[in-house]
């Protein structure tokens, strides 16, 4: 028996970035020249996706002020702007997302990523890893607990700036809804400036990833909240075929 | 108070978040010992099978190339798979046999490197699709992933009878998605190298 799976809005891909984007630079040589193949009848291959429940998560996989902390260091708490980052997943009918894997990683706050292949000159710290991942819960919700991130300079033009940016990463229900993005903070002037970022043709498209100061969220003399709502591919139902 | 969801297309429908490059540091987030991280007590991470998993233990290899013929060094690659018996298992568990979704990356010496068991050929409205492994792949300069399949070249009868390959309207580019059987250790190893521009280049889909 075939299962039934939902079918998905269509992605507008004039709304996401095209793939030859030349002020980013890596860009030109790792985008296709050919034009993509549309499957315009998806099948169940395209409709399915994992869901995590059997993902045993770590009591701290969620929050960056911890889940780092290492032994000797004095307070062994990473140094920088605690905040609180949180939202949730919706579809693009404004139905939650429940129980979906969103996962993010991002520099400390000087800018430095924990990765052996990272040269910058900023130091790493010590307690801080920078790798999150949580589930979502009965109503899309997620959270995390980090501190903000640096901007870093990365060689595109002579001297290219990326804003303080957490990359985002969420399935969804399906592949469908596969997204990887990036968060960035509301106000940080690098934004316009961004060769990435920039990739975007549609200023609107830009604002779905400026996540929000939220004073509401915040708690009082410990960490500020940044509000970041991801919305992904909206899931129609199957009935049109039955 | 202004909220990202608050943007609407002309019908009222939401904007979907948009997409950006994963980066040169993704293995931070998806792939935590490339990045030279201690891993956390459970991953998503490449072998889709274990011992005991039912059907043909296979292994799934390839490298991505730019359009300049370099390795891309970076890219980290999902897959996507049924069961052998052609059943989308959507419980992911690193303790049960098999799970149909896995992830690797291209950092150690240019392969990907999956370890899964051949899928079995999924319904599709009541015809089979031949025997495919879905293909996602992230790296530094792609904004959006590129989305692919991995067809076997042990399946031909079944290829030409595949639905989806044949809506690839040209024959020399369908033969993009073949993977192709070469001598592994112990199990039958499929190799499936991704071509991102120019000669060769892979055929990616949208859905």
């Amino acid at each position: 028996m075939s299962q039934k799976y939902p079918y998905f809005i269509a992605r507008d891909r004039a709304w996401q970035p095209a793939q030859y984007t030349p002020r980013y630079k890596t860009s030109v040589s790792r985008s296709p020249r050919q034009a993509l193949v549309s499957i315009q009848n998806a099948s169940p291959s395209e409709r399915s996706g994992p869901v995590f429940d059997g993902l045993e998560l770590g009591q701290y996989d969620n929050d960056l002020l911890m889940n780092f902390r290492t032994e000797g260091s004095a307070a062994g708490m990473p140094v920088g702007e605690r905040i609180i980052m949180h939202g949730r997943v919706i579809d693009q009918f404004g139905k939650p997302v429940p129980n979906t894997l969103v996962e993010m990683w991002q520099a400390n706050a000087g800018g430095k990523y924990r990765h052996k292949k990272d040269g910058y000159l900023a130091a790493l710290d010590p307690s801080f890893g920078g790798v999150g991942r949580c589930i979502t819960d009965a109503d899309g919700r997620y959270r995390f607990r980090t501190v903000r991130p640096g901007p870093y300079p990365w060689p595109n033009d002579i001297n290219t700036w990326r804003p303080a940016h957490i990359h985002v990463s969420v399935m969804g229900p399906s592949i469908s809804t596969r997204l990887i993005t990036q968060m960035y903070f509301e106000g940080d002037p690098l934004i316009p400036l961004c060769p990435i970022v920039q990739v975007l043709k549609d200023p609107d498209a830009v604002e779905t990833m400026i996540a929000r100061l939220d004073m509401a969220m915040s708690k009082p003399m410990d960490c500020l909240a940044y509000r970041f709502d991801i919305v992904v591919r909206g899931a129609l139902q199957t009935y049109f075929e039955e | 108070m202004y909220s990202q969801y608050k943007l609407q297309d002309e019908t009222g429908l939401l904007r979907e978040t948009a997409s950006q490059t994963a980066g040169p540091f993704v293995h931070i987030g998806l792939a935590l010992e490339i990045a030279g991280f201690e891993s956390r007590a459970d991953e998503i991470w490449q072998d889709l099978a274990k011992e005991g998993a039912e059907g043909e233990h296979i292994e799934l290899v390839g490298r991505v190339y730019d359009g300049n013929g370099d390795l891309v060094r970076d890219a980290l690659i999902e897959i996507w798979q049924a069961d052998s018996q052609g059943n989308y298992i959507a419980n992911f568990d690193n303790k049960q046999p098999f799970s149909g979704f896995g992830r690797s990356a291209c950092a150690v010496d240019g392969d990907f490197h999956f370890n899964t068991i051949k899928p079995g050929q999924v319904d599709f409205d009541g015809k089979p699709m031949a025997p495919h492994i879905n293909i996602a792949v992230f790296a530094r300069g792609i904004n959006i992933h590129l989305q692919t399949r991995a067809y076997f070249d042990d399946e031909q009868a079944a290829n030409d009878d595949c639905p989806i390959l044949n809506g690839i309207p040209s024959d020399v580019r369908r033969q993009t998605l073949i993977a192709v059987k070469e001598a592994g250790e112990g199990k039958p190893r499929y190799r499936f190298d991704i071509y991102l521009q120019g000669e060769g280049e892979t055929v990616f889909f949208d859905f």
